[in-house]
Parts: C-alpha cells; structure tokens; sequence
C-alpha cells in the first residue's frame, strides 16, 4: 500500500479513513461525494472506478449504503469509499461526469435498489427489464417473485410423447 | 407528370430527427456474434456505424440475490457460472475473498495448484475466446483446431474435478480434492498438444492478409479511454497500459513465478489478439514453473471453521459430526465485516464484494464483473467503424454473458 | 371442364391423422419412411445459445463428438431456414420474449431441444429473473438434462429425437392447404 495514504486522506479529506484487510476505506456523508471525487481523481491519481454497488441494511436507519471502489493505475492502490442514504430520499450524485465506467454501473444500481443518480440522466433497466415493478436486490423483495414477459401456455397439451404437438 | 418516382427501399427508411438516410439496425440478441446475449442497436449511415447503443442484461440469473438465500459454500456452484469459460479463477477468487475474511493462510501446496489451474483456466478462455472470434471471421479451421485442445483440457480438467465446464473444485480454506494418479503427466502431454495447435494458429493467422485487413485498426480504444471506462485485463494491456493484478499485487504463488505481461501498441482488434495469444504462452510458462515447485503435503486448512472433518471422524466422533452438521447446514461463520478482494480474471480484475454479519450465510455478495464493465465501452469502439467490423471488435472483447449479467 | 372436380375424391389427410382409405396406407406408410429418414438425417439446428451450455454446444460440434455424423452440425443462425432449435442456455424473463418470437419465426417441420437443466427446469436459479423452463412457453420435443451436459448426452439426445422424427407422421398436404 502507498505509504502514508491513510494519513494523506484524513488530512486532505477530513475522513477517518481505516483499513479493511489492507484496503484502506473512508465513509463520508452523501454530499461530500463531489468533493471527495475531485481531490481523490485530480490530486491523489485515483483515475479508475472500479464499481458501484450498494447494500441494503433493512431494519437500520439509513437503510442504503452505496459502496464505490476507485483504483489508482500509477500506484495499484484501491479505495472504497462508502456512504448512507435513507430510504426516503436513496440518492447520489452521480460519478458519469467524472468517471465513463460509472454510467453502466450506476444503472444496474438503480436497476437492482432503486437508488438515483443525480446528474446521470440515462437510468435505464440494464439488468432488468421495462416493466418490471420493483427492485430485486432488497431485502424485502422476494426472491421467487416472478414478472414474466410471456404468457405461460397451457402445459397440458405438451404431446411430448410421439406424434404431432 | 414528371415527378419522381418514390424509392421504395428509401420509403422503408425510418428518418431519425429529421437526418435522412439513416438507418436503424438491431443486432441480437439471439445472435451468434453477441455470444447470445446481448443486444447491439446501431444506427447507421450506409455502412457506417454512427452511434451504437448496447443493451446487455438477457442473461441475468439473479446471482447475487440467490447468494444470499445459500451458505457461504453452497454458493460456490453460482460462483462457477459466472464467467463459465476459467470456472476455476472464480472459484479460486470467490474463495480467496472468503479466506481474507475469515484469516486463513492457504497450505503451499493448494497456493500453486490454485495459481496452476486459475492459469490453466485462462488458457481454456483464451482459447475459446480466440477461437469464436475466428470462427465469426470465418476462419472455420481454427475454431475446430482450437476446439479440440480445449476439449483435451476439458477431459483432463473433468478427471480432476469431475466436470468439463463448471468445475465448483475451490472450497472455503483448500480445494475440494487432491491431484489424482497421472494427472502431472497427462498435463505435460496436453501442453504438448497446446504448442501443436497453437502452431498451427500462427501460422494460419498471424500474417494473414486477409486477418490483418479485418483487424488492424479496427475497434481502437486509447489508453485514456480504456482507463476512463475502468477496462481491465487484455482490453487494457493492449492498449499499452501494463496493469496485471498478478504483477502488481500478487496474491497465490505469483509472487514466485516469473512471467511477462504482454502488452499491445494500438488497442485494436490486432492488439487484443495478440496479447491473447501472448498471455496463453505466459500461462504456460507460469504452469510449468508450478509443476516443478509443487510441494507435497495437505491441500486444506486445518480449520475447523470451514473445512469439513475427515469422514471417518464423522462416523466415531461426536465433535466431529457436529462440525459437519453445523457445516453443512448453517454454513462456515464468517466474522462480521467486509471485504472486496480482486483477483486476475481472464477479462480482467475480477472482484467479490462481500458483507457478513456473522452468520453462515452472506449478506451481500457482489461480483464485480470485467466483461460488464467492458460493455460500456463498447460503443466507443464500435462507432466510426463498419457494420461488419461489429462481429470481430464485439469478439474481440470477449463478453461473456454470466459474468456481465451476473 | 365440365366434370365433377377431380380433387375433391382424392382423401387429403388432415393434420394429424392418417388417411382413412385403406388402400392408401401402404404409399402413405413408405412416403413416411422416406420423409422421416430425410428429415432425420438433415437437421439444421438453430442454436440460440445463451449460456455455459454454449461451451459444450461447441465441444460437441467440433472434432472429438461431432454432431456432422448425424447430419445435424449445420447451423442456420436464421429461424426461416432451420428445423430443430437448440435452447441452450438459461433463458431468463428477459429472453423469453425473444425465444418465444424465433420459434413462431421457424417454419412447419419444427422441434425443440431442451438442452441443460437451465432450459429445461430453470436449474439451480429459481429466482424472479429466471423462467422455470421453456416449456412454459413453448413446446419442447426432447429435454436434455446436465450442467452441462456431456456431450455424448447431446449425441444420445440427437439420436432419440431422430428416432421420433422417423417414426412420426409426415403431413405433407395439411386439411387447409
């Protein structure tokens, strides 16, 4: 790891940065993500997002945490910078401006948690389909609920077993 | 009486925003070239691609929600499926991250079968992605030449792990059993083949005109541009950026191998396969310097965390059969915390994001997946080029649909 | 002319069901024999392949299991032109709608292979993304189960379903034509 990263984040950002299992993580408050990005992108060389996800913590307040991993080509280091929103108001800003990896990524999140992106203007189902009500990787989502497409046709005349269908 | 007459083919041209003359093209996503997944929608000015939107996503599986309903080891089958072409490196990885979480140090001897097979994977993927994209160039011979030593790697992957394809061979602290008798041999002898075939691969292709016209400058990315839409793995290198998680963070028994990272000069179709091509030869490099450094002695952990207990003690033990009952069916505790692990997959940095609480089950797990990545910068190497350039560059990048759907 | 309609007294089979007039079996039983060996023996699959499935789909296409013994290792990668349709792969809810338009999109004789338990069942993912087989939306003549399956699997299913075609009726003049 590049020596002294954590103390240069704590000093630059303000952050209580710590390490998990080597990487070091800093959590800052949702409208710090703009600032944060410009010093990590232009003055740290952190100029590749990795990923954008999010975990649902049902049951605590706020409920999101959205989780970004940004790494460092010059020096191989990765960040992970994490955030929480509440479930009334789950939205970012968005990192499209400042990273191009970020638009596909922020999409499957919103696809898969329902969380906006300020400023990315394509959220558009990537994963999933128009139609589909809801979003699948909350905790409150059933597993086996399914939306299908396509009527199902009726499985009694399969006519499987030899001769025409 | 002297107006013209209307075109009938122009009439069928729907006008977008008012431009004439463009047209609009669905590619896929039942289409052999797009590896059946994806769905490409061009826009184009005769032959010429002007902006291409690509809409991926017909294969997700709902991976990570099934995650959270299995244990911790009952997943690992998921896991396999995700990039189905190097089924061991996500195992390997998956595992790895676990591992991370819970503090275990790999016995030597699973730390190089694992760096072994996670390179014998990525020769297998390297294949079978060279191999489709000659195929779709029409180069039928080198498909069938490249598909039969990917068979012969399978049928020897398949009496080591039982399967061809999807292997679910990595478990939490080792793997799932030993190298069987002759198993060294045979693997000496299929690299032999290898060195055949892929002889014969140059030779058909290297220099060829008609290759070379097709892919030379076709599909270019910049490193800029590859580093802004978080590439990885070949796509990156063969635009001269020489990341490689093996080299620069080496995990497994990387460290002590010695290997090249090839890296491209342009970013094209050309580059892309030649990194390939290179990197397979690196591979085997790397396995045969694990064949020689292979040290004896016992492929799992002795952890009875996460490692299921000898049979026999089962069978006598009370302590025993409680572990594997607890095992099997609350699964392996994981402490509380968090963990995003990388590891070198065949497209790239291959990621697990996990989230435990404690229990046997994950709370969250998230791949992060290259090939999805790589689709959003797709469009940037599709526009500016030809219709029929779509088929090899969108080969080129290897997109495979488990892992970009998860 | 003025006579009665030649046509007309000549027993057109309707779809599914075998003349009733006697003396026709014995042409009608050997022009079954005959179509069904041509069928059998020149089947052109359309693979619409999606997932790990497609690895072996490959494999048994290529060298080592080759499906050209058996007359069923060209592809047609247009639905117009190909009679036996290869699910292989999971199909998700997203895909149906795509599968379900191809098979429409295939002409009279068609069959569908099942290939790998994903497209047979769902497989392991039962979960809302994933259609529990395809089956529910379309007819499937022969289920291949495995993860995937072996290629001999897909040899031994290819032969069985040549065997059905063989033994099947052949309409070739439906009651509507």
């Amino acid at each position: 790891m590049r020596d002294g990263l954590v103390e240069l984040l704590d000093g630059r950002l303000g952050t209580t940065a710590w390490l998990s299992h080597g990487m070091p993580v800093i959590e800052i408050g949702a409208g710090q993500l703009p600032e944060v990005v410009r010093v990590l992108r232009d003055e740290l060389g952190f100029d590749m997002l990795l990923d954008v996800t999010a975990v649902d913590w049902l049951g605590r307040t706020p409920r999101f945490e959205v989780v970004w991993h940004v790494f460092s080509t010059r020096d191989c280091q990765r960040l992970r910078i994490k955030t929480r929103v509440p479930e009334e108001a789950s939205e970012v800003d968005s990192l499209v401006g400042w990273y191009g990896s970020a638009a596909f990524m922020e999409r499957e999140c919103h696809d898969m948690f329902g969380i906006r992106f300020r400023g990315n203007a394509d959220l558009r189902p990537i994963l999933l389909y128009e139609g589909f009500v809801g979003h699948p990787l909350r905790k409150d989502y059933d597993k086996h609920h399914e939306q299908p497409l396509v009527p199902y046709r009726d499985t009694a005349d399969r006519g499987t077993q030899g001769g025409p269908r | 009486m002297n107006h013209p007459i209307a075109n009938p083919v122009r009439s069928a041209i729907l006008p977008t925003g008012g431009d004439d003359g463009r047209l609009i093209v669905n590619i896929g996503p039942s289409h052999p070239a797009t590896h059946g997944t994806v769905q490409i929608i061009t826009e184009l000015d005769g032959e010429k691609v002007l902006r291409a939107d690509v809409h991926c996503g017909y294969l997700h599986r709902g991976f990570e929600k099934e995650c959270e309903a299995h244990t911790w080891h009952n997943l690992i089958p998921y896991v396999d499926r995700l990039n189905y072409c190097s089924a061991l490196i996500n195992d390997f990885a998956y595992c790895g991250a676990v591992e991370t979480m819970m503090g275990i140090e790999l016995t030597p001897r699973t730390r190089v079968l694992r760096t072994l097979l996670s390179e014998y994977s990525r020769i297998a993927d390297h294949i079978t992605c060279v191999a489709a994209g000659l195929m779709e160039l029409g180069a039928m011979t080198a498909f069938l030449y490249l598909m039969t030593l990917r068979d012969y790697i399978y049928e020897h992957l398949a009496d080591l792990t039982g399967a061809r394809v999807t292997y679910s061979y990595g478990r939490i602290g080792g793997l799932a059993r030993d190298l069987p008798e002759g198993w060294l041999k045979r693997l000496d002898e299929v690299l032999d083949e290898y060195e055949t075939y892929i002889g014969r691969i140059h030779g058909l292709v290297d220099r060829n005109r008609i290759f070379i016209d097709r892919m030379r400058r076709v599909g270019t990315l910049t490193p800029e541009q590859a580093i802004q839409y978080g590439c990885t793995g070949p796509i990156l290198r063969s635009t001269g950026v020489a990341r490689d998680i093996r080299k620069d963070t080496p995990y497994l028994a990387y460290a002590d191998l010695d290997f090249e990272v090839p890296t491209g000069i342009l970013g094209d179709n050309y580059d892309r396969y030649v990194v390939r091509m290179r990197e397979m030869d690196e591979s085997v490099h790397m396995i045969r310097q694990c064949v020689a450094m292979l040290p004896e002695g016992p492929i799992n952990v002795d952890d009875p965390r996460c490692v299921l207990p000898d049979k026999t003690l089962v069978y006598r033990e009370i302590e025993s059969l409680i572990n594997h009952f607890k095992l099997v069916i609350d699964g392996p505790r994981v402490p509380a915390g968090e963990v995003y692990s990388a590891q070198e997959g065949a497209n790239g940095e291959l990621g697990f994001y996990l989230v435990s609480t404690g229990e046997g089950q994950p709370w969250r797990v998230h791949c992060r997946a290259p090939s999805f990545v790589h689709m959003g910068v797709t469009h940037l190497m599709l526009q500016g080029g030809q219709l029929a350039d779509v088929v090899p560059t969108f080969g080129s990048i290897n997109m495979i649909g488990g892992e970009c759907d998860r | 002319m003025n006579g009665p309609d030649k046509r007309a007294t000549i027993p057109i089979a309707a779809a599914g069901s075998p003349p009733k007039n006697p003396v026709f079996d014995v042409f009608t039983t050997k022009k079954d024999e005959v179509v069904g060996w041509a069928r059998k023996f020149s089947l052109f699959p359309y693979p619409f392949v999606t997932a790990c499935c497609g690895m072996e789909f490959m494999s048994v296409s290529s060298t080592i299991y080759d499906t050209d013994r058996f007359g069923a290792a060209l592809p047609r990668f247009t639905p117009r032109q190909s009679d036996l349709m290869m699910v292989v792969g999971t199909i998700t809810h997203k895909q149906a709608p795509v599968l379900q338009r191809i098979y429409e999109q295939m002409c009279e004789p068609k069959w569908v292979m099942a290939f790998g338990v994903c497209a047979t069942s769902g497989g392991f993912y039962n979960n809302y993304a994933v259609l529990q087989g395809i089956d529910k939306v379309i007819p499937v003549d022969i289920y291949v189960p495995g993860c995937p399956p072996r290629p001999e699997m897909v040899i031994d299913a290819i032969m069985q379903l040549q065997e059905r075609i063989a033994n099947e009726h052949h309409v070739i003049l439906k009651g509507d034509f």
